[in-house]
């Protein structure tokens, strides 16, 4: 029907758009706050224009100017990036909602330039197709979101910036040692074109090493944590939302990439899948604990997304057995933590700013005083938690009964442990929301948009578990978990 | 042996160097420097590896990849030092914040 509207070249659009309107918001700041909003709207809309032409022509693949593979730059999409791309929009909407409501005059012109090239930077390496282009997207993203949890300017904000900056640079120059590596090993950056060529050399093995270890970093993985929680907890609320639900998601998307089609054989050989699983059960666990001990409301959100990167994780040793059914559990684990993770971020910095603090002990009945928000918490934490029926509860159940198949019962039992202290935490605060301090505080008004903002998300994160019939098929498009054959 | 092996060799040398003074080093200027000199190793491996035995003319695409990285470090180090130099204004000392806070 629609076919001019469905042929356009959705894939540049995701990318340039958000580039070009950075620019203008950083040329003329007093439109930023209008091009930010546009341009969030003008992304979901090429999202679902990729999808549609996903679903009609199956894989989309673009070279660049003409110039493809070996030599040139790739596009390329299937339906774990479109998944991606949907999270990125979805969570990119509301926070540009959250954000126009949030920052003021000074602050807004540095926030919207940055939060803009941060989007066309992420939908760029969700739609990358060779190795090196991941790097130069990867350290893009990177450079965006140090600069966005600086954007406070206070000591603890720029410390804990420093911190993951170093992290984050540290763990690029790895990355990009695999992969001088495996082009001298293998010839090709085309991730399509290594996948036929990798052999168990030793330098495959190297690659392998440096690639996983600098993309663990980035994605904080325990033991490589150690940037996180600062980052996250220092930053204004929608940068954390961003950096929570994005960011991380973004090296953990290059990490199962890479996985899927070139590293799996030699990993599992090596014992390295059973390794990243135990790491991803000592994240559930010491994250939980970390988030459960906390006396700071921003400081147990960002714990609790060390905890569920851990969920991320526990996939890698189950893979071997059934993998569709792991990889989709995964994929859609990632989408309902984006959700729920940036919905809770935003209520939380709808406390701390009703409040004027987020001591956890303080928050004096918010939930009669900010009754919205209260609920997105809530909703969002039923996501986390893995109760039913939210987007969480359905990824948490196709991992858990992958593990209980194949008799794995130290790994279900870390699910379902993880499930109860993520209770564990969300009730913590939620039975301070209901009680009052015991001294009274002033508070401040907030603006009614942000506190939408933040249920819209936490609603979605519920919602998602309704729509696993409608986004599984989506996410099989082209087959990114190698169904009957090779991916790209 | 091959003329690129010794380049390579020291590229990854300089690589671990460079890795070493950025754990061991308090100072974040010196931090910086390390993360540069690990860069610089990279690029020295991937120069040296372009050339591969029995070809005359090294491969175009490593060279590509280190301008592209260049272009990438030199923002990269632009960005640290305003933050170190931001750091240091606020909180006097160029290091970073030991412990955690409260």
């Amino acid at each position: 029907m629609a076919a001019p509207f469905i042929d356009l070249p959705w894939g540049i659009i995701l990318i340039l758009l958000p580039l070009a309107a950075a620019m203008a918001a950083f040329l003329w700041p007093s439109m930023a706050k209008a091009v930010g909003l546009v341009t969030a709207v003008a992304v979901v809309v090429a999202v679902v224009g990729l999808g549609w032409q996903l679903l009609d022509h199956g894989l989309y693949r673009h070279a660049i100017g003409g110039w493809g593979a070996p030599l040139g730059i790739e596009l390329y999409a299937d339906g774990l990036s479109l998944l991606m791309l949907m999270a990125t929009a979805l969570v990119g909407f509301a926070v540009s909602l959250y954000a126009a409501a949030y920052f003021k005059a000074e602050d807004a012109a540095r926030f919207w330039p940055l939060w803009l090239v941060l989007l066309g930077a992420l939908n760029a390496l969700f739609l990358a197709a060779d190795i090196f282009n991941l790097y130069v997207t990867l350290e893009l993203v990177g450079l965006a979101a140090v600069a966005l949890a600086a954007l406070t300017g206070s000591a603890t904000a720029l410390g804990a910036a420093m911190r993951y900056l170093l992290a984050n640079l540290l763990a690029s120059l790895a990355y990009l040692l695999g992969v001088a590596l495996l082009y001298h090993g293998f010839g090709s950056v085309d991730i399509a074109i290594l996948a036929t060529r990798i052999a168990p050399a030793p330098v495959a093995f190297a690659a392998l090493g440096l690639i996983t270890t600098a993309l663990l970093l980035k994605t904080a993985l325990f033991p490589l944590h150690f940037w996180l929680p600062p980052a996250h907890a220092s930053a204004p609320a929608p940068v954390s939302a961003l950096l929570s639900a994005l960011v991380v998601k973004a090296s953990f998307y290059i990490l199962l990439r890479l996985w899927l089609e070139l590293f799996a054989p030699l990993g599992a050989g090596a014992g390295i899948d059973a390794l990243l699983g135990l790491l991803g059960a000592a994240a559930v666990l010491w994250g939980s604990v970390q988030a459960l001990r906390q006396s700071r409301l921003k400081l147990l959100v960002a714990y609790s997304t060390v905890a569920q990167i851990g969920y991320l994780f526990l996939a890698f040793p189950l893979a071997l057995a059934s993998s569709v059914a792991v990889w989709s559990a995964v994929a859609y684990l990632a989408l309902a933590h984006a959700l729920a993770k940036a919905a809770m971020f935003l209520a939380a910095g709808n406390l701390l700013r009703f409040g004027g603090h987020d001591r956890i002990a303080d928050l004096d009945r918010a939930v009669q005083r900010l009754p919205l928000t209260t609920a997105a918490f809530a909703l969002a934490g039923v996501s986390i938690m893995g109760l039913p029926p939210s987007g969480g509860f359905v990824g948490k159940w196709l991992l858990l009964e992958a593990a209980l198949t194949q008799g794995r019962w130290g790994l279900a039992l870390v699910m379902i442990l993880g499930g109860l202290l993520a209770a564990a935490y969300v009730f913590k605060v939620l039975g301070y929301a209901f009680t009052p301090a015991a001294v009274a505080h002033k508070s401040t008004a907030v603006p009614a948009s942000m506190e939408w903002a933040a249920l819209l998300l936490a609603l979605a994160a519920i919602l998602l578990g309704f729509m696993a019939p409608l986004l599984l098929p989506l996410l099989g498009i082209g087959e990114p978990f190698g169904a009957n054959g090779a991916g790209p | 042996m091959n003329t690129a092996v010794p380049y390579a060799l020291v590229g990854v040398g300089l690589f671990a160097l460079g890795f070493y003074a950025l754990i061991v080093h308090a100072h974040l200027l010196r931090k910086i420097l390390a993360l540069n000199v690990m860069g610089s190793g990279v690029f020295l491996l991937l120069v040296a590896l372009a050339r591969r035995s029995g070809v005359a003319l090294p491969d175009v695409v490593p060279q590509a990849m280190v301008i592209t990285g260049i272009v990438v470090a030199i923002s990269a180090t632009a960005l640290a030092l305003t933050l170190m130099l931001r750091l240091a204004a606020a909180s006097g000392r160029a290091e970073l914040p030991d412990g955690r806070e409260d």
